[in-house]
């Protein structure tokens, strides 16, 4: 085990290795960071979708989270790759139009995003399904419209209820990150396989990952508890005093 | 793009099916060493003996808080490593990327599968713990004769929806060039150009065999539910 490797200058490049795994820890925290918002508005809709007394949308809804539930990340990531563009011109036309690099940061965003959004949209559905039937009808019987009462009264009870499965899905995501290796993305992975590979160090290369993605985890886990305990709901589980 | 052509399927089936045929062999052997290794680590993260349950707690969440793929990675280097220390060769002994993917897997696994068999461990009610030793059955006893059987049956459904995760995670390894369903696909589609077609499938494969054994889970759940 030698650390001097991590300062020493990547040939044909600058900075160190040290630049290099950090510079893929900036790809795969801004691809993660991106891929959230778009699974969160995602799911949130297919969630409350879920719940609605239309059948057809509990159906389409259902459809669209066993679609992204049984098919493997990275099967995904080859299908809005390669088969997306290879169907539809229209996105064959603009994708050519991208260089490499912002190909696969789209598709890592796109992907990542509708794979995350149907875990969000299970969790959404279980935290309004979980809110007693007397909430929706208060709203109804204080002349709030069907959007009204999912705005003001059943997802701000809802969000607060699933932060902790909420937690998990942050941390997936961006373990799930790594899987953009596989279309090239310059992300963390990808850049500690490429130090192992052109220095040797492999077992210098994957313990400096392992580190990083552990400092992750933890902070995630710190930040979401510190949400939850700012936005508990009085009276609910790990609520209020 | 051509028109497409799906009769590269037709040509390459026994060739995929070999693929399947792997990823389905890695998935069973994973789940079963995945379930005795993970209920052994969930006794050890339940045990008394502090140092014990604060290694397999480390052990956990350690695999749990990186990505698979870097786990695939650091098995395929060390696991040939470890098998030179044990066996005191004089050379690292190279077992291939397939067959080191099989420890990979029971290892990893073992940590999701142990959450799930601590949480059924600790659904059995304390009265059955303090009747089994009541009835002066020693530790092993208990556990094998009483709270075991029950975790086992409580946990079940979601100790196969964990199995199918597994079943979709295993495509992993295409990465390290194994020929997995995945792999077989990719060198396929690789060498013939046939990327739209052979990707196409492989999803809806995948979707087929997934979708029909989570709905069986389901009607197992609802079957096998105990009514409290």
């Amino acid at each position: 085990m030698n650390l001097g490797i991590f300062f020493e200058e990547v040939p044909d490049g600058d900075g160190t290795w040290i630049d290099l795994l950090l510079s893929g820890l900036g790809w795969t925290l801004s691809t993660a960071a991106l891929a959230w918002i778009l699974a969160f508005v995602l799911g949130s809709i297919v969630g409350v979708a879920r719940t609605t007394d239309k059948t057809w949308m509990v159906r389409i809804g259902n459809a669209y989270v066993e679609l992204f539930r049984n098919i493997p990340l990275i099967v995904q990531f080859f299908v809005w790759y390669f088969v997306i563009p290879g169907l539809i011109p229209a996105v064959k036309v603009w994708v050519t139009t991208l260089d490499p690099t912002q190909h696969q940061f789209v598709t890592a965003v796109v992907c990542l995003g509708f794979f995350t959004s149907s875990r969000i949209a299970e969790q959404v559905r279980s935290g309004i399904q979980s809110l007693s039937r007397g909430q929706r009808n208060a709203g109804y019987a204080l002349g709030l419209t069907q959007l009204q009462t999912y705005r003001y009264v059943l997802l701000p009870m809802a969000y607060r209820i699933i932060i902790p499965p909420l937690t998990s899905e942050v941390m997936n995501l961006i373990k799930n990150t790594a899987v953009a290796y596989s279309i090239g993305l310059v992300e963390l992975f990808f850049r500690t396989r490429e130090m192992g590979e052109m220095t040797f160090r492999y077992f210098e290369a994957f313990a400096a990952a392992t580190l990083i993605y552990v400092v992750i985890a933890m902070t995630a886990n710190r930040v979401m508890a510190f949400i939850e305990r700012r936005v508990a709901v009085p009276g609910y589980i790990a609520g209020g005093k | 793009m051509g028109e497409l052509d799906f009769d590269v399927i037709a040509r390459t089936w026994p060739y995929l099916l070999g693929g399947l045929q792997y990823t389905l062999q890695l998935t069973v052997v994973a789940a079963i060493g995945g379930t005795i290794f993970g209920t052994l680590l969930a006794m050890a993260r339940l045990s008394h003996f502090k140092p014990l349950a604060m290694f397999a707690s480390g052990y956990v969440n350690l695999m749990r808080s990186i990505p698979l793929l870097l786990v695939i990675f650091w098995f395929y280097f060390l696991v040939p490593v470890v098998l030179q220390a044990i066996t005191g060769s004089e050379r690292p002994i190279q077992l291939g990327a397939d067959r080191s993917a099989y420890i990979t897997f029971i290892m990893f696994e073992a940590a999701y599968f142990c959450e799930i068999m601590r949480a059924g461990i600790q659904s059995i009610s304390k009265g059955q713990v303090n009747a089994a030793y009541a009835l002066g059955l020693t530790y092993r006893q208990s556990m094998q004769l009483v709270i075991l059987p029950q975790a086992f049956r409580n946990m079940l459904p979601i100790l196969l929806t964990q199995t199918i995760v597994l079943f979709q995670d295993v495509s992993l390894v295409s990465l390290l060039n194994v020929t997995d369903f995945v792999g077989a696909s990719v060198k396929i589609a690789q060498r013939d150009s046939r990327v739209v077609e052979m990707y196409l499938f492989v999803a809806i494969i995948y979707f087929a065999l997934c979708f029909t054994l989570s709905t069986l889970v389901k009607h197992l759940q609802k079957r096998i539910a105990i009514i409290r």
